[in-house]
């Protein structure tokens, strides 16, 4: 037998008025929501103080978890080690190659900078964080990469502010709470990154690819100068990121592009620093970024000398009108003529 | 379990259950997305929806349209989607199943299977789409994992959800 209809409640009109109205809520609220959608697209700063209450009410949560998580991961990790033991251990020993290569350059440049530095006088830079914070969830159910952050506006987080860990960059914090953040890690689709390589200083840009590793792009067409293993930092372009973090390692290319890996895991790490924005204007709104006075010209190069008696010394003077010239000549005429 | 209630209290905490019980393992399953999970890759499946699909294609007498719409609001503000994401989709997939429902009459368990896959194919395009929008230009590849895996999960939820039901109707 089949069964009744679940949709009409019988013969009672007030009922059968009900299921309608119910369909017309659920249209209007479609009608809302594409509205909503379309603000979402439009200012993504929209209807911040009710995201990022929602964010500050469960933050904590995911907090309170975090240690049960990082036991998890910890197995899942784990199992897939012990599954590519092979593959990796040859990645590996390749990678350490290169790794002790560059190494070896590095400590000749460490030096190198360490005398520099001392020769111009300027401290290290350190203390030059706003916060350090643990990385409390991520968003694992959608194609965003976005994490929580465990600190907000009540820490003197803002939004712009790039985030790193000891091992390199993650990303710059989207939208603050006052006790959590929302970051957009580098490997989300909506991340550029500015970035040149260290090996010969080629600019590019560090775009996410939305499954955890990068796209490289270089600003000229036609060239892919990446190689597998490339390390690359932030060239600091741009003004948001400070320069010289490490972002991503080369694994791969695909076509034209190269694929690399970001070199902090934000599954793995616990505490990320958060760090004021390289230059706040680059950021900030266009009136408020102050007008820089410019550097004092550079003196031109030396002419040959002209006759002194066929350019008036008032020449400069706002107040030089030229139907005094005629007298001015005499009286300039005069004074030359007077000392001598 | 005594098949009698024994007191008022008895019934009340029945009542509520039977009521509830759908509610609250939809917001349950929302809050794991909660989890303090920091992966790099999308496989995962998106378990609020899931289950909503689920207590939809189990009981489908229980929700109206329209309580897909609070439902969709919640979890976009608990999970930081762009608000509406969930919203429309949802309401949406609520509204397609309606008339689904009209048309079939009747389904069994592998008619629920394929409509559930219709349902998550059309929400996993939507969030793909959406997040486009947003100016995450990623490619659809990267949403087939979680594509299939959402698919597979489908038995497994609906025996979970299933159990529930059994747990909250019982005397």
């Amino acid at each position: 037998m089949a069964p009744p209809s679940k949709r009409r409640p019988g013969f009672s009109r007030r009922a059968q008025y009900g299921v309608f109205i119910g369909y017309l809520v659920a249209v209007a609220g479609c009608l809302i929501a594409v509205l909503l959608l379309a603000i979402a697209i439009i200012d993504p700063k929209g209807f911040q103080a009710l995201r990022t209450a929602a964010m500050d009410v469960t933050a904590p949560i995911s907090n309170a978890g975090r240690s049960v998580a990082g036991f998890f991961s910890g197995i899942g990790d784990s199992i897939g080690d012990y599954w590519r033991a092979g593959s990796q251990n040859a990645e590996l020993r390749a990678e350490l190659e290169t790794a002790r290569r560059e190494l070896h350059s590095r400590q000749a440049l460490e030096y190198e900078n360490r005398r520099l530095h001392a020769l111009l006088g300027l401290a290290q830079e350190t203390g030059d964080e706003v916060t350090s914070a643990r990385i409390v969830s991520s968003s694992f159910q959608s194609p965003r990469r976005f994490a929580t952050l465990a600190a907000g506006s009540g820490s003197g987080v803002t939004a712009g502010m790039p985030v790193r860990s000891s091992d390199g960059l993650i990303g710059r914090v989207l939208e603050t709470g006052r006790w959590a953040s929302r970051v957009l890690l580098i490997t989300d689709g909506a991340s550029n990154v500015p970035v040149r390589l260290v090996r010969d200083g080629t600019p590019a840009m560090a775009v996410g690819r939305g499954d955890g590793s990068i796209e490289l792009r270089t600003l000229e067409v036609g060239q892919n100068p990446f190689r597998r293993g490339d390390v690359l930092v932030t060239s600091g372009a741009g003004g948001i990121f400070p320069p010289n973090i490490p972002v991503a390692v080369v694994t791969g290319q695909a076509g034209e592009r190269a694929i690399a890996q970001p070199i902090a895991d934000p599954g793995r790490l616990d505490f990320a620093i958060v760090q004021p924005i390289h230059q706040p204007a680059a950021d900030g709104d266009l009136n408020a970024a102050r007008p820089v006075t410019p550097a004092a010209p550079v003196p031109a190069p030396p002419q040959p000398a002209q006759p002194q008696a066929q350019r008036p010394a008032q020449q400069n003077d706002p107040r030089y009108q030229p139907a005094l010239q005629q007298q001015a000549g005499q009286n300039q005429a005069q004074t030359q003529a007077v000392p001598r | 379990m005594s098949r009698i209630a024994g007191s008022e209290t008895e019934v009340v905490i029945g009542d509520l259950r039977r009521r509830y019980v759908p509610l609250i393992s939809t917001i349950f399953a929302m809050l794991l997305g909660l989890l303090p999970v920091v992966n790099s890759s999308l496989w995962v499946p998106d378990l609020a929806f899931l289950v909503l699909v689920t207590w939809r294609l189990v009981r489908p007498e229980i929700w109206q349209a329209q309580v897909a719409l609070g439902l969709g609001l919640l979890a976009d503000l608990i999970s930081g989607a762009p608000l509406g994401q969930s919203m429309l989709l949802w309401t949406l997939v609520f509204l397609g199943l309606d008339y689904a429902d009209y048309l079939l009459g009747v389904r069994d368990y592998w008619l629920d299977w394929t409509l559930a896959t219709a349902a998550i194919l059309f929400h996993t395009a939507g969030v793909w789409y959406i997040a486009l929008l947003m100016g995450a230009k990623v490619s659809v590849l990267v949403m087939l994992p979680q594509l299939i895996l959402s698919i597979l999960a489908y038995p497994l939820v609906a025996r979970l959800v299933l159990r529930l039901d059994r747990w909250r109707l019982a005397r």
